[in-house]
């Protein structure tokens, strides 16, 4: 038996934040409270029953827990369970929980509750927008209140971190109902009001189990308009906006030394999607031919304002396994010209260009289009609306190119899925996927995630653009909050005024 | 007059029947489908069909549409399928901003259309007539969105009178809830007071030339006193029709305000929907604006009676 306590995936911290010395303005007062900006409202506060993002940038840590975390460095720490136990062959986790442990309610939280939630998560008519996570549990069981064992049908190396993401947390079967709307979880705050389109507010949990929070109370304030999030930051109403939808007002940020401006980075792949089974596409050559026609830097400056780094392939820069293989597709129009030559579309080639709404696609789209068109691909660009965007694009698959940020961690998997958006269909891949999931020896998995990210570079499945960022903006006084974003949380945990 | 109301009752009633069918058959028209926004990329067919049975969302259209408006003649709107509470509870959320501000901003507009529109008529060629006509013009040419933004920077952020933005409530009472609003009404104000200014002077100016103003006159009054007297209720009618108008376009299309001051009214919960496409809460909410737009309408109509008896008998 190995005795795990922690780390999975640990990461090293991109450290390009952009701190500010200076004296703050700030009211001399101890302040207990914290109002934290977020560009988009969570529909419900269910993270286990719908994939936003804002769900978990409310409840992920804060509200609920899981049996692990993610910490801001992206490794995986123990949560509510303590510590975890493998068999020799690797399909028996046996999970200890803490002692103690009681919901927002003051039911207490115990090994039933761990399967309750497991079970409910993995079953036939789960909602749970991340139900892969679950699919090689074969069984779980309540060996005793803080005794949890679960049995894999297969060897899964990934699965304590799997067990760390927002949509795999415990709830209680008294509860659940509830979740959507007002949720009762373990975490260190408890829910208290949600004023819906406008706010939700937290307040601190006095029975938490774990070390006690610094915030009395916290409130997610939700503002969308770019201009709106600067007057409030501007004005005080918002302590620290992570996501700050306005990149380009955050130079007036850096020089007020009232705030900070935190730069972190994302788990977020924003990548060129590729249409592998439309008919010019289907040609490794003209995949290729648009990579070298791509210049990144160019779309991060016009269309990030600087923000972002660049990928090679489908795997986050920050990871240790990540492989640098930006050189591979450089940039080189020439390159390009002879590839579409060499296809037969020395002649011009159009292709559609879909995009969704959000900034990194609708500016970056248009500096895509350019640099294609330097190189004799014309694109008809279509605006779509997110719902659109997933019927045609996602679902119907009616489409050449598009840009998406494809922002799950660890998600170059989805290269194995035949049927999945961009239609890359390649049997090799989806042996080495396999064999990934049966793997739990590190070095091997490494090795692994190293071949599989080379492979699907050298088949140019998409274009590969650049890591998504996230600049914030923080009241300078404010100190605690994340500066990467491994998973998506607003983790208020250690949150506290200086 | 008791005929009058009945007619206008039942034009009422027929006219939201039409309308609640065209809002259902446009929204089903519209592609997207709200599960599969709900569970994002990752979602397996498997959830994304037990989704879709849970929100109902499958069943034949004249089905749904019967159930729906089953639901609203019960005062049931049904449950949003993102938020997942009940619809009638976030309209009425959202209308303890929304009707407040469209009355405030309403109000203002009257406060100040009357007057100047009054003084432009009585100044008639003056300086000030001329430079009020210009002011009105610009008024209505000035995008509000950017004249929201002004306010913003100058009254909030740098002289600090009153908040950027976001409304607390009416629980803190009616002071800090009034402060938070006047912005966002001053700046749905201005354009809407500016056409109104110039309708009110051009009505004003041709009740001027009437007769019966020449026989006020004749008899003594002064020419304000005629105004006041026999002229301002006679101006009204094209008054009021533009007024009703403007009510139901502060109520409704304040989206681009509320966004500028973060405020979450009526027309933010729409554009959210639409994008989310949670379509029993666009449904439910463009209903209460037809209701809305309808009622204000038909209540300009029976204050046409008031205002001038001679429309009572038609």
């Amino acid at each position: 038996m190995r005795r795990i306590f922690a780390l999975q995936f640990p990461t090293r911290t991109l450290a390009a934040s952009l701190m500010l010395a200076g004296a703050s303005l700030g009211m001399a007062q101890a302040q207990t409270s914290a109002t934290i900006g977020m560009q988009l409202e969570p529909p419900h506060l269910d993270p286990t029953a719908g994939a936003a993002a804002a769900i978990d940038e409310v409840v992920y840590a804060n509200v609920f827990e899981g049996l692990t975390r993610y910490r801001s460095d992206g490794s995986v720490a123990p949560a509510l369970a303590e510590s975890w136990d493998i068999s020799d062959d690797g399909l028996t986790y046996t999970f200890h929980l803490h002692a103690g442990v009681t919901f927002h309610d003051g039911s207490a939280l115990n090994a039933e509750d761990v399967k309750f939630s497991l079970d409910r998560a993995r079953a036939e008519d789960s909602t749970n927008a991340q139900k892969a996570l679950f699919a090689g549990i074969e069984a779980v069981e309540a060996v005793d209140d803080t005794t949890v064992k679960v049995t894999l049908s297969a060897p899964d190396g990934a699965f304590v971190t799997k067990m760390a993401w927002g949509d795999a947390v415990i709830l209680a079967p008294e509860s659940v109902e509830q979740a959507a709307t007002a949720p009762v979880g373990s975490g260190p705050f408890k829910f208290d009001r949600w004023v819906r389109g406008d706010r939700v507010e937290l307040v601190r949990n006095p029975d938490y189990w774990g070390d006690a929070v610094a915030l009395e109370s916290a409130t997610f304030k939700f503002i969308s308009d770019p201009n709106a999030a600067f007057a409030a930051v501007m004005a005080g109403d918002i302590d620290a906006f992570p996501g700050y939808p306005a990149p380009e007002t955050l130079a007036a940020f850096e020089a007020d030394p009232r705030f900070d401006v935190v730069v972190g980075s994302t788990e977020g792949e924003t990548i060129l999607s590729t249409n592998n089974k439309a008919e010019a596409l289907s040609d490794v050559r003209v995949r290729e031919a648009i990579a070298h026609a791509i210049n990144r830097q160019e779309i991060i400056d016009g269309a990030m304002f600087g923000f972002g780094t660049p990928i090679g392939t489908h795997f986050a820069p920050h990871n240790p396994d990540y492989v640098d293989l930006t050189g591979q597709s450089n940039y080189d129009p020439e390159r390009s010209k002879e590839l579409l030559k060499a296809a037969g579309y020395e002649n011009g080639l159009t292709l559609t260009l879909k995009l969704p709404p959000p900034s990194y696609a609708r500016r970056g789209g248009e500096i895509v289009a350019a640099q294609l068109r330097a190189v004799g691909i014309e694109t008809e660009i279509s605006n779509l609306e997110w719902a659109q965007w997933l019927e045609q694009v996602f679902r119907g698959k009616d489409f050449d190119l598009t840009i998406v940020s494809h922002t799950e961690p660890m998600d170059i998997n989805i290269y194995a899925r035949p049927g999945y958006y961009f239609q890359y269909d390649k049997a090799e891949f989806q042996d080495l996927m396999k064999a990934l999931d049966v793997e739990a020896d590190p070095a091997k998995r490494s090795a692994l995630l190293k071949q599989a990210q080379k492979m699907i570079a050298d088949d140019y499945v998409n274009g590969y653009l650049f890591q998504l960022a996230r600049a914030g903006v923080v009241n300078a006084k404010l100190k605690g909050l994340w500066q990467n974003a491994p998973t998506q949380a607003n983790d208020l945990t250690a949150v506290h005024w200086q | 007059m008791l005929a009058f109301l009945t007619a206008r009752l039942l034009t009422m009633i027929a006219s939201l029947l039409v309308a609640s069918l065209v809002i259902f058959i446009m929204l089903d028209l519209v592609p997207g489908d709200p599960a599969s926004l709900m569970l994002g990329l990752n979602a397996t067919p498997e959830a994304l069909a037990a989704l879709r049975e849970q929100l109902g969302l499958d069943g034949p259209w004249p089905q749904r549409y019967l159930a729906w408006i089953a639901g609203l003649l019960r005062g049931d709107f049904g449950l949003s399928y993102t938020y997942r509470v009940p619809v009638s509870g976030l309209i009425i959320e959202r209308l303890a901003i929304s009707l407040p501000l469209a009355l405030y901003a309403l109000g203002l507009t009257v406060v100040i259309a009357f007057p100047v529109g009054m003084i432009a008529a009585a100044t008639r060629r003056s300086w000030g007539d001329v430079s009020i006509m210009g002011l009105t013009q610009l008024g209505i040419a000035m995008p509000n969105f950017w004249f929201a933004i002004q306010l913003q920077v100058l009254f909030a952020l740098v002289l600090r009178w009153l908040p950027a933005g976001s409304f607390p409530g009416w629980q803190d009472g009616l002071w800090p809830a009034l402060t938070a609003l006047t912005l966002p009404a001053i700046a749905l104000a201005l354009p809407q007071a500016s056409i109104l200014a110039r309708v009110m002077r051009s009505s004003v100016l041709e009740t001027l030339h009437q007769d019966y103003m020449r026989s006020a006159r004749a008899k003594g009054l002064s020419a304000a006193g005629a105004l006041v007297k026999h002229g301002l209720r006679n101006a009204l009618i094209p008054v009021l029709t533009i007024l009703g108008l403007q009510f139901a376009f502060l109520l409704a299309g304040a989206i681009i305000i509320e966004n500028v001051f973060y405020l979450s009214g009526l027309g933010n919960l729409v554009f959210k929907a639409i994008s989310q496409r949670d379509l029993i809460v666009v449904r439910s909410c463009v209903m209460v604006l037809v209701f809305a737009v309808i009622a204000v309408n038909t209540l300009v109509d029976l204050t046409y009676g008031l205002v001038d008896p001679r429309l009572r008998k038609h």
